[in-house]
């Protein structure tokens, strides 16, 4: 990865997908389930027993276009 | 790998940060005016009011703060791991050039087609009845669009050698165009807008979302491609 490889556009080699997949699972769920929090607790689903993640996310959740009530 | 992931969730953060400052300017009094209108409409029904579990001020601010920053830093997370897989493979950019083109595809297929058939709703606008389908045919869309998407790139890489890039590219874009047409015109339609629910309320509350959504993917795009140049030319010297 040198000075070259940007002149040349790109980063050089691609990064082998053996070494993106492990992060793509565990870090991949992580984010999804973050979004999920966010996006879509208790209002579709719930894991929580209560409104309070879902109040507290309320404008969030609005604005950012999931859907809601 | 790991070093990326991480300067994808800081790009992120920082876009998060930004996405606040313009949802708090103009996203918060459309969702005012929202809820104001709900309460019109309640107390017309002649129904008790809503007890407050969380308060409005309290849901504005820090409320709406962790949940543009969560999602933003998730976004810039993801947005990491499709860079990591595209760029060499599908992608023969520079880093920042090939960041701008994977954010711009993925506003338009994570959020914008999406978007398209169930757009992004104020309260008061959408019947709680419905939220397990609603919640259920939106993810579904950005499921099927980012489906449409994978073969709409293989289909376009077929094409490379025989007519240009630019053509396949046409050819690719024409094969998104009409899968996503498909599965928007075979889903059911949503419309749940209230009787008197202002045109002028929902119209700036669906900008406003698709701004903040533009400013995530911007801001992502802009520092993470930055950021990876910068690495690279430290590395150089």
């Amino acid at each position: 990865m040198t000075y070259s490889s940007i002149v040349q556009g790109g980063l050089g080699a691609p990064i082998p997908l053996r070494d993106i997949l492990p992060w793509a699972v565990f870090a991949g769920l992580l984010f999804l389930l973050a979004m999920y929090f966010v996006g879509v607790e208790e209002g579709a689903m719930a894991i929580f027993n209560g409104m309070y993640v879902h109040e507290f996310v309320h404008d969030g959740r609005h604005l950012l276009g999931f859907p809601c009530h | 790998m790991g070093s990326l992931l991480l300067r994808g969730m800081l790009a992120g953060l920082l876009a998060g940060f930004i996405a606040f400052g313009f949802a708090k300017v103009f996203g918060e009094p459309q969702v005012d005016r929202a809820i104001g209108f709900e309460e019109q409409l309640a107390k017309a029904r002649g129904e008790a009011e809503e007890p407050e579990i969380v308060s409005r001020a309290v849901q504005a601010s820090i409320g709406l703060f962790t949940g543009v920053a969560v999602v933003g830093t998730a976004m810039g997370g993801l947005f990491a791991l499709a860079f990591a897989f595209l760029n060499g493979r599908v992608i023969h950019q520079s880093p920042r050039t090939a960041a701008i083109i994977i954010a711009a595809i993925g506003f338009v297929a994570v959020y914008l087609v999406p978007g398209l058939k169930y757009p992004a709703n104020p309260p008061s606008v959408g019947s709680p009845e419905t939220i397990g389908l609603r919640t259920q045919l939106y993810f579904g869309m950005i499921v099927f669009s980012l489906a449409a998407l994978a073969i709409a790139i293989s289909a376009g890489r077929q094409f490379v050698a025989s007519y240009g890039t630019w053509n396949a590219i046409l050819i690719g874009a024409g094969v998104y165009i009409v899968l996503t047409s498909i599965a928007g015109y075979m889903l059911p339609p949503i419309n749940e807008v209230p009787d008197g629910f202002p045109a002028d309320l929902l119209w700036k509350f669906r900008i406003v979302s698709a701004g903040i959504q533009g400013i995530l993917w911007t801001i992502i795009a802009l520092v993470f491609g930055a950021s990876l140049e910068r690495r690279q030319a430290g590395e150089a010297h």
